[in-house]
């Protein structure tokens, strides 16, 4: 049995944006990248076979034209949060996109938003996270070799 | 009252001087530190710089205690963030955002922001109101465009004239909720008799309007 193809939003078109891009195309979902400069779409690789559209997310007729009311999912990825914020509520409330994910920077902005039931991802506290673990680990270390 | 105002430019300084004209206590949220300094020398105003919508700022600005909010800033984005901050965060009952793109006044209303208002329709429609046919005035649409205020004056051979109101067969759905005649304000009831000159302001669905017009205004003008 066949999976059904995904349709997939893409607003940015920066590091992030244009990296999930190259991927889920390559995976074979139909992906419409935006992103206000033009020059960004450079960043994306011969993989990518979706639409690229020049256009300022924040104007209610961009988002008409990248087809949102027919996503399976949305992932706002612009560097600035409040856009991120702004599109991932359009989507979710307004179209109903089943699954909408938002590049957060700022960790208390991102408690906020996520009580509104946007999927938030903050790479602050990912890469925070990281970082904690392996410093932990590395206290914790000296301890178990003095258990052995 | 106790108003925060977080935008820029010239809009921002003749709004905070009207307020405290009127007595409010105003803080101003920029984020251009020259232009913050040239405001808070020309106004009695507490100046915060900084972005409007970090928490930490809001806080700054005494967004604790604030009566109302206005975001003014031009990115839609930021205004929409500001006020959803200042609601969720501070519990500030009045909140009010300026659109830039017309469209978006619909998208703040539906992700709840209470008043949204944007300049451009404002002036378009004032444009629209000056230009166009007087006798008949689009008032604010309401909830979405589903209602329409319309103001529509009565003219000498208007065949609603000498009528009483519940005679002349208004649909349903649609309510003459005011009349002004010679400057005076009138409550109609079924029983009002319509006089040229009346100013007539009705409450109607929008597929109603046309059939309300032309019973009140006659055929051609509908």
């Amino acid at each position: 049995m066949s999976k059904k193809q995904l349709f997939i939003v893409i607003i940015g078109c920066g590091r992030l944006g244009s990296f999930l891009a190259n991927r889920l195309s390559r995976d074979g979902q139909s992906v419409v990248i935006l992103d206000i400069d033009k020059s960004k779409f450079e960043n994306l690789s011969a993989e990518f076979s979706g639409f690229r559209i020049e256009g300022d997310a924040i104007e209610s007729a961009v988002l008409k034209q990248a087809k949102i009311d027919k996503a399976d999912a949305l992932i706002a990825a612009t560097r600035e949060d409040n856009i991120n914020l702004m599109i991932a509520q359009i989507a979710k409330r307004i179209y109903k996109v089943p699954k909408v994910m938002a590049r957060i920077f700022d960790l208390k902005r991102e408690e906020i938003f996520r009580q509104l039931g946007i999927e938030t991802i903050c790479p602050t506290s990912i890469a925070g996270d990281v970082f904690l673990r392996s410093i932990r680990n590395m206290i914790s270390l000296p301890e178990n070799e003095n258990l052995q | 009252m106790n108003i925060i105002v977080v935008g820029r430019g010239k809009f921002v300084y003749f709004l905070a001087r009207t307020f405290l004209s009127k007595g409010y206590k105003v803080t101003i949220i920029n984020n251009e530190k020259t232009e913050c300094r040239w405001l808070a020398r020309m106004l009695k105003a507490t100046v915060v710089h900084g972005e409007g919508s970090s928490l930490q700022i809001l806080e700054e600005a005494g967004a604790e205690t604030a009566d109302a909010i206005l975001a003014v800033t031009p990115n839609d984005q930021d205004n929409l963030v500001i006020c959803q901050l200042a609601d969720m965060y501070f519990h500030m009952t009045k909140t009010m955002a300026l659109v830039n793109d017309p469209d978006n006044e619909e998208v703040f209303s539906k992700l709840g922001i209470s008043e949204a208002f944007s300049t451009t329709r404002i002036l378009s429609s004032l444009i629209e109101q000056r230009t166009g046919f007087e006798n008949i005035i689009n008032l604010i649409p309401i909830s979405e465009g589903k209602v329409n205020v319309t103001e529509v004056t009565l003219e000498k051979n208007s065949p609603s004239i000498g009528q009483a109101l519940k005679d002349i067969g208004l649909p349903e759905s649609s309510l003459i909720a005011s009349l002004m005649r010679r400057d005076h304000l009138i409550v109609p009831s079924g029983s009002t008799i319509l006089e040229e000159g009346d100013k007539l302001i009705t409450i109607t669905t929008p597929e109603n309007i046309g059939k309300v017009i032309s019973i009140l205004m006659g055929e051609e003008n509908s």
